[in-house]
């Protein structure tokens, strides 16, 4: 029985708004939510802009403006176009996909906890990384795609191992605890086999940066992106129907064990594509979604929330990065565990004030 | 006319199996109850009858065809399902809820319909929760909250109702007040109901067709005055009763026989067993 909890208005998000159209369709609008992902768009196209502006070689937000529309000088395109821009794109993509990764999984375990780094995935894809790197050497693409394939296995697997008459959260969650933590102890122990040289790949890696990523892995993350995304938010009305129980969503017509199986495949595609981009960033996923409601005030997964405050969070986390530390650069990775590690001590103190722990 | 029948159907759960080559038909605009012990395979029975268990063998038809069979969604417009036990989402409305019914009739393209709109008030003011709409369902009575839940089965529109333990965790005003609406919207509306109970009292009192099952196995079915008698309350329950007509309404009323005191071990009972 839960104390009176402090909702900060008596009222909650308002009644159910539509655009409907002569044809006979209608859309639902959650007006709030939309002005939430416009307020992320900005944000993230702001730091886009100032990331672009900076470094080395820096630039103002006018000129990197001008430049991004064609009209800079010979060494401000090379450095905009090949170098920078890039990495700004790779940024906003793998913050996105771990966003709405991390939403669909904290809505199918029905556990704000129930996030891609807590079960396992982003570790997967870390033992496929480090596979390619300390056993066979492999170069930047066989990294890559040992991540993306690990990140699958562990999917599949956690998947299998959780199944008893269809998947429930609760189970999913500690099947994924489990896998992470053996997948752990193998990344250590790959580390402790690896030479030098390997070795210090491999951390290097495993800590999540956006430096030196260019345009390939750009393409690869745009197209599973631009698949899956829409293939996700499609699913939102049914994802929200599934957060009531198994039961009432068998009773109103989902197709609960396809619909789950889909979208936790989407998901772990996105987050083993996120990861193998940019290493395991971590944090992004857990935090992104749960920061994301607590903006537009809705129930229901708000996934495309989710993927733009992902976006933000992430390319926010890398100009504090790059910019903050002085003459310092830290990659992405320790900021966004800096970063997440402040969210979840806020978030005890504000389910503390709530009475609910 | 029954359009939900279950044919020779074999249920179980893994190894275990609960009923076997069991045949039940749910007659048309009725309310039926199920009743019977504890493991008899009442709620296994209307977990088949929902879709939600799948037969080993046998099947369960719904307007003649096998209900596994059709598009979920087309199910979900035909046949509703009031489940034991749902979980309502941290910090969702009352009306948000009872408008997430809608669900089986929407579609990408038709997300909130004017109809959908208007399906939404009526349930909730059929359930008498209209006021509650804009309050978060976790700050509600269980009452309320069971009304909220039976609004969102009714948003669905489904000519038939399945309500798996309705009453079970509530107190008895609100028990009666939750059978009191399902009685209305079976006269009113012309639903058809089909209920698990576990109070026979309360079922022979709203049910216009019980449903006695014991073992896995209909032991008798039909109106509740002709088929609730003393005996066929020991056979089902084992428990020895006098039956007599409810004061309020005529109905069955069971009467479990006094314990005698200070006789243990003697099955003895202070009047005889079948004075109906």
């Amino acid at each position: 029985m839960k104390a009176t909890t402090t909702k900060e208005t008596a009222h909650a998000a308002g009644p159910v708004r539509a655009v409907r159209t002569p044809g006979g369709h209608s859309f639902r609008m959650n007006v709030r939510a939309a002005l939430v992902v416009l307020l992320l768009a900005l944000v993230a196209a702001a730091a886009a802009v100032v990331l672009i502006g900076s470094g080395d070689f820096s630039m103002t937000p006018g000129e990197v403006l001008t430049t991004l529309f064609g009209h800079g000088t010979f060494q401000q395109e090379f450095i905009v176009t090949d170098l920078r821009l890039p990495r700004v794109l790779v940024g906003l993509l793998v913050g996105g996909a771990l966003g709405a990764g991390g939403a669909v999984f904290q809505t199918i375990s029905r556990n704000p906890l129930g996030s891609p780094d807590v079960l396992g995935f982003g570790q997967g894809a870390t033992v496929g990384a480090l596979t390619v790197i300390v056993l066979f050497q492999g170069g930047a693409a066989a990294v890559s795609a040992g991540a993306v394939t690990g990140g699958l296995l562990t999917g599949v697997a956690v998947y299998l191992l959780a199944w008893k008459r269809g998947v429930h959260g609760f189970r999913l969650v500690l099947v994924g605890i489990g896998a992470a933590a053996m997948l752990t102890a193998v990344t250590h122990y790959l580390i402790t086999k690896a030479d030098l040289v390997d070795a210090t790949r491999a951390v290097v890696w495993m800590t999540g940066s956006l430096d030196g990523r260019d345009w390939a892995q750009v393409w690869p993350l745009l197209i599973v992106c631009a698949v899956l995304l829409p293939l996700v938010y499609g699913h939102g009305p049914a994802l929200r129907v599934m957060e009531m129980g198994d039961d009432a969503a068998y009773a109103l017509g989902v197709r609960v064990e396809r619909t789950r199986l889909l979208l936790m495949g989407s998901a772990v595609l996105l987050v083993a594509v996120a990861t193998a981009a940019a290493g395991p960033i971590a944090f992004v996923s857990l935090s992104a979604p749960q920061l994301a409601r607590r903006l537009t005030r809705s129930t229901g997964p708000n996934l495309v929330a989710a993927t733009f405050m992902g976006a933000a969070l992430l390319l926010v986390a890398d100009w504090i990065a790059l910019d903050a530390f002085g003459d310092r650069q830290l990659p992405v990775g320790v900021v966004t565990g800096m970063l997440g590690g402040c969210y979840l001590v806020w978030l005890l103190v504000t389910e503390r004030k709530a009475g609910r722990i | 006319m029954q359009r939900l029948t279950a044919d020779s159907v074999t249920l179980g759960y893994d190894q275990r199996v609960i009923t076997e080559n069991l045949s039940v038909g749910i007659p048309d605009h009725s309310f039926t109850v199920i009743v019977g012990p504890n493991a008899c395979g009442k709620s296994t029975l209307l977990r088949a009858l929902s879709r939600m268990l799948k037969p080993s063998r046998g099947q369960v038809l719904l307007d003649g065809q096998s209900i596994h069979g059709l598009p979920a969604k087309k199910v979900a417009k035909t046949l509703g399902l009031l489940p034991q036990s749902s979980i309502a989402p941290e910090g969702i409305t009352v009306a948000d809820l009872v408008a997430r019914g809608r669900y089986p009739h929407q579609g990408l393209l038709r997300q909130w319909s004017p109809e959908d709109e208007r399906v939404v008030q009526e349930s909730m003011a059929s359930t008498g929760v209209g006021e509650l709409a804009d309050r978060y369902v976790d700050e509600l009575s269980g009452g309320q909250r069971q009304r909220v839940w039976i609004a969102m089965a009714l948003a669905q529109q489904t000519p038939l109702l399945l309500l798996d333990e309705p009453t079970t965790y509530l107190d008895i005003q609100h028990q009666i007040d939750v059978l009191d609406l399902c009685a209305e919207l079976h006269e009113t509306q012309g639903r058809t109901l089909v209920a698990v109970l576990h109070d026979l009292n309360h079922a022979a009192r709203y049910a216009t067709h019980l449903i006695a099952m014991r073992g896995g196995e209909v032991v008798a079915e039909g109106a509740p005055g002709e088929i609730v008698t003393a005996e066929l309350v020991e056979r089902v329950f084992g428990l020895r009763c006098q039956v007599i007509p409810d004061p309020e309404t005529g109905t069955p009323l069971v009467v479990p026989a006094a314990r005698v005191r200070g006789a243990r071990g003697a099955e003895k009972t202070s009047s005889s067993a079948g004075r109906a």
